[in-house]
C-alpha cells in the first residue's frame, strides 16, 4: 500500500460501476459485491440495465450500471454514490445524478476522445463542467492504453484484449477499498475456467489494475469499510432475489417431500427463476419451457392435479395472460405458486426497470369473483422465505398463491446464511385418507378452515373430475343452482380469510409514541425504513409497519392502522395498497406517497415526505 | 389382452347432457371400452379437456378428469404426463378448441412428443356457442358468423400435425365404432403425441356435414382403411386399389390393364418419412378415397420420459440430493 495514500475509514460506501452494456459492468459489480460479503460486509447491490442487449457502443441508450451499497447496517443500495467508475462519458453522463459533492469518480481517459463525447451527445469540450460535476473527485486512467500494454505478450488481438478493460477497473476498486484479490481470481477461475486465454487475460490485467492504482500514488484516499458485527454465526452466500424465490420453492418441495415443477416463460426480468430451476435437476425439479405464458401456468396447474408442488414463473404482461388460468386454479381449488417478479408497465413498459404496479391486477385481475392469496418479499433474501411460505399456504389450503417480488430485488443481492431446513415450518398436504373413500367427493371439505381435501391420480378410490364449471357444495356435480353459486363464492372467500390465521401479525417498528405511522409493501422495505430511522434520529416521531402479507391482511390491520391519525402509505405506484387499504378498513386516514420513475426509492425524498405530513 | 376391467368400470355416474344423436355420444361409449380392453385402471387414467361439447367428456368418465379452460387442454395435460409419465393420459378436444385457440399448444404438444392420447373430434363447427364456423369450415360455409359463407381456407388437421412434425396421425369416424375403437387403442399403444381425429356429426348445427363417406351404401367406395404392412385395397368389392404414379397417388381398379394387388402400394406408417403419410392424409377429392386408419406412426423419443431421464441422469452424476447440501458445494463463506 502507498505510504502517500491516506485511509478513510467508513461504516458504509456506495459504488457504482458504469459503461457500456457489453463492457462486463454486472459481472465485476457482481464480483466485488462477493468480495466485500466474504470480506464480512453486509451488501445490498442494484444491477440497472437497458432493456436492449447491444445497444449501439458509446450511446446513451446503451450504458449498464451495477450499484452496490457496503458497510454495516445496509438496507438499501444507496440514493447516491461514493465512487462512481465510468468506462466512457455516456456512462458519466448517465450516472452524473447518482453524485453527490465528494464522489470518487474513476474515468477512462482513452475513451473521452471527441468522437466518444459526440456519441453521449456533449455540446462542449468539458465534459465534466457541461453535466454540472464541478465539485467532484476526478481520477482519469487510461484504461484501453493499459489494458492494451499488460497483454501485449499474450498474442491476443485487439477485441480480445479490450473485452479485459472490466478487469482493469475491478483491479482499481480493489485497490481502492483495500481488498484482497486472491478470492476475485478464484471467483474468475469458476467463471472462466474452461478459457483457460481469456481466464488468463483477465488475471493478468486485474492484478496490474490494482497494482496500478498502488503505484500511482492517486491523491484519492483509500477506504476501510467497517464489517457488519451483529452477523449470525453460520456459512453464507450472496443470493439475488429470483435465485432466492427458486431455492425457497425446492426448500418447500423438500420440506413436503414433493417434486417441484415449474412451467414458465422467458421474460424479463423473471426469467432468472427458470434458469435457476433448470439447473436443480439433482434435486429433482422438472422445468418446463413452455410454449407461451399461459401454457407456462397451465403445465403447472397440470403438474399440481398430477400431486407435484407446481409453480410459474412471469413478471406482469404474463400475469395478465395468466389470469384466465390462475381463475381455474381458483375455482377447481388446486395448489399453485405464481410468482410475479414486477417490472415498469403498461404494456411492455421498462422491462428491465422496477415498480409495483401488479397490486391491483394480482388481487383482482380475474373474471368473478375469484380470490387467490396475494403476498410480497421485502429483500432478495426474504424472497426465500416468501417463496417458502406461498408453497406452504397453497399446498395447505389447496389455493393459487400469487408473490410479488419486484426487479428492484429480483436482481438486487445480499449475502444469506444457508438456512436449516429443520429452521422452516412443516408443510402438511392436505390428503385423502383411506376412510375418506365411502361417498367421497372432490369438493368435500375440512369445515374449520373450508379447504378441500386432495387426492391425486393414482390413489386408488378417489378418482373424480375437476373444471371450470361451478359445483355443487354437497355433490360436487355441475350446479347452476343459485343459491348455491351464492354459497360457493362465499366458501371460495372464507377459506382465503381463514388464511390470515396463519401468517404473523403486522409488525410495528420506530418511535412508540408515534401519531403517524409510515407503511409500505414488497420490496420498498429498506428505503422506507431507512428514512423512518433517518426521520425519528432527527427527533420526531414516525412509526413504520410493512405489508408481507396483502390478502389476506394480517388480523391486527386494522387495530394497527386505527391508532394513528394518520397514515402515509409510500408505494412506487399510484397509490395501489393505498386504495385497497381504503375499501378494506375504512375511517383510516391514508395519505400517499408515490414515485413512477420505474426506480427504486431514493430514502431522502421519503423523508421529506414524511417531515412534510407531520408538519401538516 | 387384459380382460380385467368393463366398459362399465369407465362410466361415471353423471347424466350424459349431449344432444340426443350427437356424435359424441358414440366416442365416449368407444372410449370406455377401449380403455377397458386397454386395461390400465380407471385411477390411473386421467381424462383431460378443454371447453365445447366434446370437452364434456371427462365428467362423463369415472376415471381422474379435468375439464379444464377453453384451449388449454393440451398444455394442462403436458403438465400432468410430464409430472407423472405413469398415468395413461387422454385428452379430448374439438376443432374450436384444438385448433383455433388452442393452435399453439396443440402444435408444440404434438412437436414436443408428449406421450398423450388426442382425441380430436372434428365436426367443423362450433356447436357450445350454437353455430359459428370453425377453422376446419371448408371454405365458403354458411354459418350464424358466415351468412354469406366463410372467406377463409381451413385447417387439414393432418397436414398441420405432420406439419408439426407430429409422430402419430389416425382418422376414424364417429359412426364407424370397430375403427374408431381399433384406432383409440392404437393411440394408447403408441409412445408419442397420438392425434386421432374422429370425424363428428353435430346434428344440431352441421348435420350431415361427414355425410359423404359417413353413408353406408357409399362408404366403402369413398374411404379407404389403412393398416400397416397391408397393399392399399378399398371400395365395396374390394376392387380398387392405390398406387404410385411418379410423385402422385393413384386410385386403380384390380384388373384393369393387368394391375394385379402386388402393383398396389403397401403402407408403411412407420417411416420417418412423411411425405407419403401427407398424400395418404389429405386423400378424400374427386375419386380419391378418404384415408380412415393409423395414417402414421413413427417412434422417436418421447418428451416425458426424456424429462424424467435427464433428472435421473443428473442425480446419479451428482452427489448432492439436498438444497443444503448442494448449497454448500457451491461459492459460500463463514461467519464464525
Amino acid at each position: 500500500m502507498s505510504e502517500k495514500t491516506s485511509i478513510i475509514e467508513k461504516d458504509k460506501v456506495v459504488i457504482r460501476f458504469s459503461g457500456d452494456s457489453g463492457d462486463g459492468m454486472q459481472l465485476v459489480g457482481t464480483i466485488f459485491s462477493n468480495l466485500s460479503a466474504i470480506f464480512g460486509n453486509e451488501i445490498s447491490t442494484f444491477p440497472d440495465y437497458p432493456a436492449e442487449i447491444r445497444a449501439p457502443q458509446g450511446t446513451l441508450g446503451g450504458v449498464s450500471g451495477f450499484q452496490v451499497h457496503i458497510g454495516k447496517g445496509i438496507y438499501t443500495p444507496g440514493d447516491t454514490c461514493d465512487v462512481l467508475i465510468a468506462m466512457n462519458p455516456a456512462a458519466l453522463k448517465t450516472n452524473a445524478k447518482y453524485c453527490k459533492p465528494g464522489t470518487v469518480i474513476i474515468f477512462d481517459e482513452d475513451s473521452f476522445t471527441q468522437s466518444d463525447l459526440d456519441k453521449a451527445d456533449y455540446k462542449t469540450a468539458n465534459p465534466f463542467e457541461e453535466i454540472g460535476l464541478t465539485n467532484v473527485q476526478l481520477v482519469g486512467v487510461p484504461v484501453e492504453t493499459m489494458v492494451k500494454s499488460s497483454l501485449a505478450d499474450m498474442g491476443l488481438d485487439n477485441k480480445s484484449m479490450l473485452r479485459s478493460k472490466n478487469m482493469f477497473a475491478l483491479g482499481l476498486v480493489c485497490w481502492l477499498f483495500n481488498r484482497d484479490l486472491e478470492p476475485a481470481i478464484e471467483m474468475l477461475r469458476n467463471k472462466f475456467g474452461k478459457k483457460p486465454s481469456v481466464l488468463e487475460a483477465n488475471i493478468k490485467v486485474l492484478t496490474d489494475g490494482y497494482n496500478y492504482g498502488n503505484n500511482i500514488h492517486a491523491s484519492v484516499s483509500t477506504y476501510r469499510i467497517e464489517s457488519g458485527d451483529a452477523k449470525q454465526k453460520g456459512i453464507y452466500m450472496d443470493v439475488n432475489g429470483n435465485k432466492a424465490v427458486s431455492l425457497g420453492l425446492v426448500a418447500a418441495a423438500e420440506k413436503a417431500g414433493l417434486n417441484l415443477f415449474l412451467g414458465s416463460y422467458p421474460i424479463t426480468p423473471a426469467t432468472d427463476i427458470l434458469h435457476e430451476l433448470s439447473k436443480l435437476k439433482a434435486l429433482g425439479v422438472k422445468t418446463v419451457q413452455a410454449e407461451d405464458e399461459i401454457a407456462g401456468i397451465c403445465t403447472a396447474i397440470g403438474a399440481s392435479f398430477a400431486g407435484d408442488l407446481a409453480a410459474t414463473s412471469t413478471s406482469g404482461p404474463g400475469l395478465a395472460l395468466k389470469s384466465e388460468a390462475i381463475g381455474l386454479a381458483v375455482m377447481a381449488e388446486i395448489p399453485l405458486v405464481i410468482i410475479d417478479v414486477q417490472r415498469g408497465g403498461p404494456s411492455t413498459g421498462l422491462p428491465t426497470k422496477t415498480e409495483q404496479t401488479d397490486l391491483l391486477q394480482a388481487l383482482y385481475g380475474r373474471n368473478g369473483e375469484s380470490p387467490a392469496v396475494v403476498m410480497s418479499a421485502t429483500t432478495p433474501t426474504d424472497c426465500f422465505d416468501m417463496a417458502f411460505m406461498a408453497s406452504k399456504i397453497a399446498l395447505e389450503h389447496m389455493t393459487p398463491v400469487i408473490l410479488l417480488t419486484d426487479a428492484f430485488i429480483g436482481n438486487g443481492s445480499s449475502a444469506w446464511r444457508i438456512p436449516e431446513l429443520s429452521e422452516y415450518p412443516e408443510i402438511k398436504v392436505p390428503y385423502v385418507t383411506d376412510d375418506m373413500k365411502e361417498g367421497w367427493k372432490p369438493y368435500k371439505r375440512n369445515m374449520d378452515n373450508m379447504v378441500r381435501y386432495k387426492a391425486i391420480p393414482g390413489m386408488e378410490g378417489f378418482a373424480h373430475r375437476l373444471g371450470g364449471l361451478e359445483k355443487d357444495f354437497d355433490s360436487s356435480a355441475i350446479s347452476t343452482h343459485p343459491g348455491n353459486h351464492e354459497k360457493m363464492t362465499d366458501t371460495r372467500q372464507t377459506k382465503i380469510d381463514k388464511i390470515a390465521y396463519q401468517i404473523p401479525l403486522l409488525e410495528v417498528t420506530g418511535s412508540p409514541e408515534a401519531k403517524t405511522l409510515v407503511v409500505g409493501w414488497g420490496g420498498t422495505k429498506g428505503h422506507i425504513y431507512s428514512a423512518v430511522e433517518e426521520v425519528n434520529a432527527s427527533g420526531k416521531k414516525v412509526a413504520f409497519a410493512h405489508f408481507n402479507y396483502i390478502n389476506p391482511l394480517p388480523l391486527n390491520t386494522e387495530e394497527v392502522l386505527k391508532a394513528y391519525d394518520k397514515v402515509l402509505v409510500c408505494e412506487i405506484n399510484n397509490g395501489q395498497l393505498a386504495a385497497y387499504l381504503r375499501g378494506k378498513i375504512p375511517g383510516v386516514n391514508i395519505l400517499q406517497f408515490n414515485r413512477m420513475e420505474a426506480q427504486p426509492f431514493r430514502v431522502k425524498d421519503i423523508v421529506e415526505a414524511i417531515n412534510k405530513i407531520t408538519e401538516e | 389382452m387384459d380382460t380385467k376391467y368393463t366398459a362399465k368400470d369407465f362410466k361415471s355416474d353423471q347424466y350424459v347432457r349431449w344432444c340426443p344423436g350427437c356424435g359424441d355420444h358414440a366416442v365416449v361409449n368407444t372410449l370406455q371400452k377401449a380403455m377397458a380392453e386397454l386395461g390400465k385402471a380407471p385411477h390411473e387414467s386421467v381424462v383431460i379437456s378443454g371447453i365445447g361439447c366434446s370437452s364434456r367428456l371427462p365428467y362423463y368418465m369415472n376415471t381422474y378428469g379435468f375439464h379444464t379452460i377453453h384451449g388449454r387442454g393440451l398444455a394442462i395435460a403436458t403438465g400432468v404426463k410430464t409430472a407423472n409419465p405413469e398415468l395413461a393420459v387422454w385428452c379430448i378436444t374439438g376443432d374450436g378448441d384444438c385448433l383455433a385457440i388452442g393452435g399453439n399448444h396443440f402444435i408444440h404438444a404434438v412437436r414436443r412428443n408428449v406421450n398423450l392420447n388426442i382425441l380430436l373430434l372434428n365436426n367443423q363447427i362450433y356447436g357450445l356457442t350454437k353455430g359459428q364456423y370453425s377453422p376446419t369450415s371448408e371454405k365458403g360455409a354458411v354459418t350464424k358468423s358466415s351468412p354469406f359463407g366463410t372467406v377463409e381456407e381451413p385447417f387439414i388437421p393432418a397436414e398441420l400435425t405432420m406439419g408439426a412434425r407430429g409422430t402419430f396421425f389416425a382418422r376414424a369416424l364417429d359412426v364407424d365404432l370397430p375403427t374408431s375403437k381399433d384406432m383409440m387403442i392404437a393411440a394408447a399403444n403408441f409412445k408419442g403425441a397420438a392425434v386421432v381425429e374422429i370425424l363428428q356429426n353435430c346434428v344440431i348445427f352441421n348435420d350431415g356435414i361427414h355425410k359423404w363417406v359417413s353413408d353406408k351404401t357409399f362408404r366403402a367406395e369413398k374411404s379407404i382403411i389403412l393398416e400397416h404392412g397391408k397393399p392399399m385395397i378399398f371400395g365395396a368389392n374390394k376392387d380398387k386399389g392405390i398406387v404410385l404414379d411418379g410423385f402422385n397417388l393413384k386410385v386403380v381398379k384390380i384388373g384393369e390393364n393387368g394391375i394385379t394387388e402386388k402393383d398396389l402400394l403397401v403402407h408403411d406408417a412407420k417411416c420417418e418419412d412423411n411425405a407419403l403419410h401427407m398424400k395418404l392424409a389429405m386423400m378424400g377429392k374427386d375419386e380419391f378415397p378418404i384415408a380412415f386408419g393409423v395414417i402414421r406412426a413413427y417412434d422417436a423419443p418421447v418428451y416425458d420420459e426424456e424429462v424424467e431421464a435427464q433428472v435421473k441422469d443428473v442425480q446419479a452424476k451428482k452427489k448432492e440430493h439436498t438444497l443444503r447440501d448442494l448449497l454448500l458445494s457451491g461459492e459460500t463463506w463463514e461467519v464464525k
